[in-house]
């Protein structure tokens, strides 16, 4: 009976408290660095696209919203022809952020992609593709490996030593 | 204007003021127990959400009106209509101001326990009519727990009764002039409010509906404007035990000068109103067997201690 009473004075005290609820359109909460949102393809410092077309992104999604065509620049560098991503499938994973050997593909903080027609919702190259860096700096994955595609000479990549002549290579 | 017309404009008046209140207590209830559970509740449709009721009632007027076609339609289309009449008969004995009421009749408080007596047959009726396990358990738990709370439901009023020597509904408020009843009836006041939350089968005595249980119990094959008036009902019934606990427990419209009487009724009632809400987000529910040895072994007893007690004491003092 007792605490019956003194439940019903505790709930009656919540009366005065501060409420929890954040009052979404007029007031947004503060997500996260690392939230899971909207996918988005990013671009290298020198303004060339990241992605290289190798597909691991849309191998490691698990719903396959993800679709894309790799094709070939005239240096020899790949680049996704399409880049297409069903955002009424996607599940917001972030496994193909994982996946992706050239940080290309990131989930940014970003919720606000309701539509009222689903067709609108399959996200497009031009519309996936954003101006910057996102949420990696300074990287830029032909500098880092690979042959000469144009981007830099054999040899002049970041940590990467000249070549070595193989007629001098002597005991 | 005669007296006839005046008579039946009230009483049309009350019914449509009763109406608004039951409705507006959809709105309320949401928003103070959103309010104890640190949220806002409804607060986007108009001016503090509440047009909320009307977005409400728009919604389940649009809604399929549809009849089981195992239940027994008759029964099932008269169960929620009983219900809503029964308590609006029983307002019409409650004295809102010594000029606003519908009928000052001299057996008032026994008229109000026939009422909700014949309450209960809504909810035996609807579970019975729905031809459905659940609502049938719901509306098994509601017969006895109605029936057996019904009994010293009357017994804790009869202190009120001696005490003021009437029946009579503006009699007993008028007896109270000097001191409110709540204050030498105060166990005959606590037994009333736990039998009136039993008798509006209201949180913690849901047991008729226990929606973790039973679905909603008697009401679960209930769609559109008959759900409506079993949801109305439920909240006139809060109204009308909070009427009633006002009327003869805490001086009806008495009260300090300075505000009309009829403010004062109000005023009381809401309070009543808001207890019953706080119930409702504070307490659990008790399991079945429990309510039932509450009301058998405790409050009857209790009941009938409190009508001895103060028999002794009123035949004593004359």
């Amino acid at each position: 009976m007792f605490s019956n009473l003194r439940s019903l004075w505790i709930v009656f005290l919540h009366l005065f408290r501060k409420r929890e609820t954040v009052e979404y359109p007029e007031e947004k909460t503060e997500l996260p660095a690392r939230w899971r949102g909207r996918i988005v393809l990013t671009r290298d410092p020198d303004y060339e696209e990241r992605c290289v077309g190798c597909y691991l992104c849309a191998a490691a999604c698990p719903v396959d919203c993800i679709s894309l065509q790799a094709t070939e620049d005239e240096n020899g560098r790949r680049y996704p022809e399409f880049f297409r991503i069903n955002f009424s499938r996607c599940i917001f994973c972030g496994y193909c952020e994982e996946a992706c050997p050239t940080y290309a593909i990131q989930l940014i903080p970003d919720f606000e992609m309701a539509e009222y027609d689903r067709q609108n919702l399959v996200y497009e190259k031009e519309d996936l593709l954003i101006e910057g860096q996102g949420k990696y700096h300074g990287y830029n994955f032909y500098k880092e490996a690979g042959v000469d595609f144009g981007v830099k000479k054999k040899g002049e990549g970041e940590n990467e030593n000249k070549p070595v002549d193989v007629r001098k290579l002597m005991p | 204007m005669n007296e006839g017309v005046l008579h039946t404009l009230v009483a049309f008046g009350i019914l449509v003021v009763l109406l608004t209140i039951a409705a507006g207590l959809i709105w309320l209830e949401r928003r103070l127990l959103a309010l104890w559970q640190d949220r806002y509740g409804p607060n986007r449709v108009g001016p503090f959400g509440l047009f909320q009721v009307m977005a409400d009632m728009i919604k389940i007027f649009f809604k399929e009106d549809w009849i089981p076609g195992f239940a027994d339609k008759k029964v099932f289309v008269i169960a929620p209509a009983m219900l809503v009449i029964t308590i609006l008969m029983s307002f019409a004995i409650v004295p809102f101001t010594p000029e606003i009421m519908v009928v000052d009749l001299n057996i008032g408080i026994l008229f109000f326990l026939a009422m909700s007596s014949l309450g209960a047959y809504s909810v035996v009726l609807g579970g019975w009519s729905s031809n459905n396990k659940y609502s049938l358990l719901g509306a098994i738990r509601g017969a006895a727990q109605m029936i057996s709370y019904e009994v010293f439901m009357g017994m804790s009023l009869m202190g009120v009764v001696i005490m003021a020597g009437s029946l009579n509904m503006t009699d007993i408020v008028i007896a109270q002039k000097k001191m409110w009843f709540i204050i030498p009836q105060f166990i005959g006041f606590v037994i009333f409010f736990i039998g009136g939350v039993a008798e509006a089968h209201r949180l913690p005595f849901d047991i008729v509906e226990a929606e973790s249980e039973l679905i909603a119990g008697y009401h679960s094959e209930y769609s559109g404007l008959k759900f409506g008036l079993f949801f109305v009902g439920e909240y006139l019934g809060i109204t009308l035990i909070s009427a009633l606990i006002t009327t003869l427990f805490f001086g009806g419209w008495l009260g300090f000068g300075f505000l009309p009487p009829v403010f004062w009724f109000l005023l009381k009632t809401f309070a009543f109103i808001m207890v019953f809400i706080l119930l409702r987000a504070a307490l659990p529910r008790p399991r079945y067997d429990q309510l039932m040895s509450l009301g058998w072994k405790i409050l009857l007893p209790l009941s009938l201690l409190n009508l001895l007690v103060t028999g002794a004491i009123v035949l004593y003092f004359q």
